[in-house]
């Protein structure tokens, strides 16, 4: 699946949802699609900065697709990650940084998200593109 | 006042769920009285303070003033050139951390703050400790929250300078027995300050009773406009003090060889001061009179002794809630275990982040703040990162904290 089918997926997941309640629990439920990141991974190096919880990003390459370990210790945030996680990761450095930065708002989270969170998110987002982009240009990609 | 009198507690939020305003102790809301006062002020009295020549800037003046008048009545100052206005409470401390303590601090100097204290009572103290060579030391709390006064006497030295301290802990709301630490300070000849940001809206204050040296708090968190702070101090404190900042108004004369600052409260107010945020402030001072706790219980939150406090908060709306959630909720945990506190909790749930609970109160309409509150030491006190803070007004009601009891239950239950 592209990153741009894999937005549309989680939009359609979400859109199902007519009350708040339905929809947290579906990004909180998707934190379990996440895969446990070893401890000695989750040190301030790799703490994502401008969130309000913790939030870990660890990076790898393989010479193709960059690999990330994620997690957050909030539930909800933890959930979010995943989300991303879906739409950046095992991707190529080329894909990661053609994902338009709108799609927050294509998940209709805009309204749901407070400023501090959609804030956190866009960290995030900024942090993966510059892995991305290191890696790509570290490796001659 | 009461509670109609605030437009904004009508509100609603994520499509017409009544907003339930609990983080009052980050800012109070703005009765229509202030409103009006502020809205008034720029719509017929606009000009310049101190300075026109002309009718209009002499009525700005008189309103500015007026509002000194009446903050000098609100906390019982002995003289109107003891109030000067600063931007808030923050200021109010670098102002004297910088003027008062540049002037006296000199290297083997101590200063004394508290572990509770908001990091505005702690930064500007390590900074002039940094420029003086003095020494920042802090007196630790007890497990329930309250102030190791035992302690805070044994570290009162020959050594200390200044004793900077909050009246009320903005965190958990655990009230310190202002005068008694006064007088502490006092016998060893120690410079005080408190920092009364949390408690003027929540009892009345006397700085002659408490008989510091400086009390300092912020327009916003009394129901007046942001932007408008006070400095109390000593007329002779004062007075012996070099100016903060310099520029106009602050002078009596200028020439490139020499400069004659102005006279006690001018010399500290230079550049254009908020104006309308003074004539707010007396609004909402004087709208908040009538709303302030009862005369019998003023007497004991000023005192010293311990037992006069216990009991007489115990029933607030915090109170109460926090002793439902310990009741209800597994994990519960309340920062500041001890009844005598203003009508705030902050707690912690066991296994649940701060930021999730947070997050789905507000999607219940329920505005709390999530985080550190700007005392890392106290948290790191308490072992903990962050907490969900829930700070009440006069204007809250039962119903509110109920409904904040069913929004923690139901965001646990999300997130467990």
């Amino acid at each position: 699946m592209t990153t741009e089918e894999t937005i549309d997926q989680i939009a359609a997941e979400l859109a199902q949802f007519d009350d708040w309640e339905d929809r947290y629990a579906h990004i909180i439920a998707m934190r379990k699609t996440l895969n446990p990141m070893p401890p000695d991974h989750q040190t301030d190096t790799f703490l994502v900065k401008g969130c309000q919880s913790k939030v870990w990003l660890y990076p790898s390459f393989d010479g193709e697709k960059v690999h990330f370990e994620a997690d957050s210790d909030a539930v909800i945030v933890k959930g979010l990650v995943a989300m991303l996680m879906r739409i950046y990761n095992h991707r190529t450095p080329k894909e990661i940084l053609s994902v338009s930065g709108n799609f927050v708002e294509r998940l209709g989270l805009t309204t749901h998200l407070s400023q501090n969170r959609a804030n956190g998110l866009a960290s995030m987002v900024k942090q993966i593109s510059m892995y991305a982009l290191a890696l790509s240009v570290a490796h001659g990609k | 006042m009461t509670r109609a009198d605030f437009p904004i507690l009508q509100r609603t939020v994520h499509g017409g769920k009544p907003w339930i305003y609990l983080d009052n102790a980050a800012t109070t809301q703005k009765p229509q009285a202030v409103i009006d006062a502020v809205s008034d002020f720029y719509t017929w009295h606009n000009s310049n303070v101190h300075r026109g020549a002309h009718t209009v800037s002499a009525e700005a003046t008189a309103m500015y003033e007026a509002s000194r008048e009446t903050v000098k009545d609100f906390l019982n100052a002995a003289r109107t050139e003891e109030i000067i206005f600063t931007q808030g409470t923050t200021e109010s401390i670098n102002l004297v951390a910088s003027s008062w303590g540049g002037a006296n601090l000199a290297p083997g100097d101590e200063v004394l703050v508290t572990d509770m204290e908001h990091h505005a009572n702690i930064v500007p103290w390590y900074m002039i400790c940094e420029r003086t060579g003095a020494v920042l030391k802090h007196v630790p709390i007890h497990d329930d929250g309250s102030l190791d006064l035992a302690a805070a006497e044994e570290m009162m030295t020959e050594r200390t300078k200044m004793f900077a301290f909050t009246h009320v802990s903005n965190t958990t709301g655990v009230i310190n027995p202002a005068r008694e630490l006064c007088a502490m300070a006092r016998q060893r000849g120690i410079t005080t300050l408190v920092d009364g940001a949390q408690a003027v809206a929540h009892f009345a204050v006397d700085v002659q009773v408490i008989d510091c040296d400086f009390y300092v708090f912020s327009g916003h968190k009394v129901y007046g406009p942001t932007g408008i702070g006070v400095l109390y101090g000593k007329y002779h404190v004062l007075d012996a003090m070099p100016p903060y900042q310099g520029g106009g108004a602050m002078i009596k004369d200028v020439t490139f060889e020499k400069i004659t600052y102005n006279d006690v409260p001018t010399r500290f107010e230079t550049g254009t001061p908020s104006i309308a945020g003074a004539v707010g402030l007396r609004a909402s001072l004087q709208a908040s009179f009538q709303a302030s706790v009862p005369a019998s219980l003023q007497a004991s939150l000023q005192g010293s002794q311990h037992d006069s406090l216990t009991g007489t908060l115990a029933g607030t709306l915090a109170c109460k809630l926090a002793g439902t959630l310990t009741e209800t909720l597994a994990g519960f945990r309340v920062l500041g275990d001890t009844p005598m506190k203003i009508d705030i909790v902050s707690f912690v749930v066991e296994g649940v982040h701060a930021s999730d609970i947070g997050m789905l109160l507000d999607e219940q309409g329920i505005a709390v703040r999530v985080g550190h509150h700007c005392t890392m030491p106290l948290m790191r006190r308490f072992g903990v990162e962050s907490t969900v803070r829930a700070s009440f007004a006069f204007y809250n009601t039962p119903e509110e904290a109920e409904k904040l009891v069913d929004g923690v239950h139901k965001a646990v239950k999300m997130l467990r």
